[in-house]
């Protein structure tokens, strides 16, 4: 018997050091791939295979990189970007539920706004940029708006869809036992439409970013958009590429972020 | 007057094409503590009727008196159990049961001691902090009948709850569910399309016949099965006859088949 143990638990230890080196090797990969991009990038400029003045390369970024830090701009830009994303993120995640809800609640309503969310949600958001900045003048809140109103319906249309489609049997069950409309939609509708909101949100962890950065190249005071649209106007394609890494970093974080609130709002 | 009332209860479903008359000139009467069962094919109404006795449904014509008061104004005086336990699968065993006392606003430590202890019961000890799947299909519809219990229905309706059982279980819980109901005192009304499990379980026994939904016979068991376990009531000599008498009627329903 004892015996019998042993032998299951080698194989169990065999199975987990098997699983550690696969991974092991995934992640080696990756780093070859990375190292890759970045180290023929920097020879094919150098060896001005690839124009070095739009192509820049990761040598000549990386120096920028610490003189804008040294300097303090790369800082002030980061923060202003990050700060409206954030808001422009959470905002339009909120509304677009809240919109959700309220399409839920009243089917009348939902079938008089119907065209209209089709229509807007069809437009492209961003031509609307130059009306929001004249409308709520140029600066944090225009930008935040910009990030908002490219993510608020979307996520209020994919929202309210899963509500839709939560099992009726569930409204069943707490009818029966007497639930109030307003009950049935906080003990099923919103718990059942947890995994829907939480993919929503990473969609809109990228749209916010392309809200935010839009607007800044529209207002062109501050931002790594800011930066970006600078960097094509006196023709640096080496701080167009800082930006361009800099919001890559970020973006994965915040992406990130969403996986962990995912496993912590959804029991498995 | 009777516990239960229904009184020439149409019902029709419309569609934008279509008119589906479901249920029509349906009356009956449920004494305090029957165990009645709604018997027939598919498509024959019985679910229909069952939603309307809840009032989760409005009837196009005809009334409904719990008590002599109409159903819709009772609230928590029905309790329903569906095919499927429909346990809410990120709420634990414990918030499962006690949903109905909350949302009622009657959880207090009594109420809560009272529907845990039910649960103990039933048969189910130290799964209160468990997910509902961690369960098997047998314990979950037992939570299930817990969770309707907990609330103090003076009437049960059973939609087809053991048809997504296996055999095995199916019995055992036919039993356990008879005699909870009996220790309570509970009315019931059970939806099956089992003949078996019909006459084992019930005093009285309604036949629907579909096209539109009616009541084609009612079967009256006798008293030696109602004494009876559903389980032993399948055993007895009784119930072979009752159940080709039944299956006779149900052949009859369905011209130019079988």
């Amino acid at each position: 018997m004892n015996q019998e143990k042993d032998k299951v638990e080698l194989l169990h230890n065999h199975y987990i050091q098997s699983l550690k080196i696969e991974k092991r090797w995934v992640r080696f990969y990756q780093l070859i791939i990375f190292l890759l991009i970045f180290s023929s990038w920097e020879f094919l400029s150098r060896m001005h295979w690839i124009d070095p003045l739009i192509f820049s390369s990761p040598s000549k970024i990386w120096h920028l990189g610490i003189e804008k830090i040294q300097d303090g701009t790369l800082m002030i830009n980061l923060e202003a970007t990050l700060m409206e994303t954030v808001a422009g993120f959470l905002i339009s995640t909120i509304f677009g539920v809240i919109i959700a809800a309220i399409l839920w609640w009243s089917p009348m309503i939902s079938k008089i706004l119907d065209p209209y969310l089709v229509i807007f949600n069809a437009m492209p958001k961003v031509a609307l940029g130059p009306v929001i900045i004249v409308a709520l003048s140029p600066g944090y809140t225009s930008i935040i708006a910009n990030g908002v109103i490219i993510s608020v319906i979307i996520t209020a249309i994919v929202v309210y869809t899963s509500f839709k489609e939560v099992d009726p049997n569930y409204l069943k069950v707490l009818q029966t036992l007497g639930a109030t409309r307003f009950q049935c939609f906080k003990e099923a509708i919103m718990p059942a439409s947890f995994p829907t909101i939480i993919s929503t949100l990473k969609v809109n962890v990228g749209l916010s970013w392309v809200g935010v950065i839009v607007g800044e190249f529209l207002v062109s005071s501050k931002g790594l958009g800011y930066m970006i649209i600078y960097g094509f106007q006196v023709f640096n394609f080496t701080l167009v590429f800082l930006a361009l890494l800099v919001i890559a970093v970020l973006a994965t974080i915040m992406y990130q972020l969403v996986g962990l609130l995912e496993r912590k709002l959804i029991k498995e | 007057m009777s516990f239960l009332t229904v009184q020439d209860v149409h019902h029709t479903y419309f569609t934008k094409d279509t008119a589906v008359t479901a249920l029509s000139n349906i009356s009956l009467t449920i004494e305090e503590g029957e165990f009645i069962s709604f018997l027939g094919p598919s498509g024959c109404g019985k679910t229909t009727l069952l939603s309307i006795i809840s009032s989760l449904l409005k009837p196009t014509q005809g009334t409904v008196l719990l008590e002599n008061k109409p159903v819709s104004t009772s609230k928590n005086e029905i309790g329903y159990m569906l095919q499927q336990d429909y346990l809410f699968p990120w709420k634990t065993i414990e918030e499962n049961v006690l949903l109905g006392l909350k949302l009622s606003k009657q959880l207090t430590e009594e109420t809560k001691t009272t529907a845990l202890s039910l649960l103990h019961q039933i048969g189910l000890q130290g799964v209160e902090k468990q997910l509902p799947k961690q369960l098997s299909g047998g314990m979950r519809q037992r939570v299930a009948l817990v969770r309707t219990l907990a609330t103090g229905p003076k009437l049960l309706m059973l939609d087809e709850p053991f048809s997504a059982l296996d055999y095995q279980t199916k019995l055992k819980l036919e039993d356990l569910v008879s005699r909870t109901l009996d220790e309570f005192g509970k009315t019931a009304i059970l939806v099956t399309h089992d003949i078996g499990e019909a006459i084992a379980m019930s005093d009285r026994v309604y036949l629907f016949a579909s096209n539109p939904g009616r009541i084609h016979k009612i079967f009256s068991m006798p008293e030696e099965l109602r004494i009876l376990s559903p389980f032993e009531a399948r055993n007895h000599e009784a119930y072979t006859s009752i159940f080709q008498m039944i299956w006779k009627e149900l052949e009859s329903l369905e011209p130019g088949k079988g």
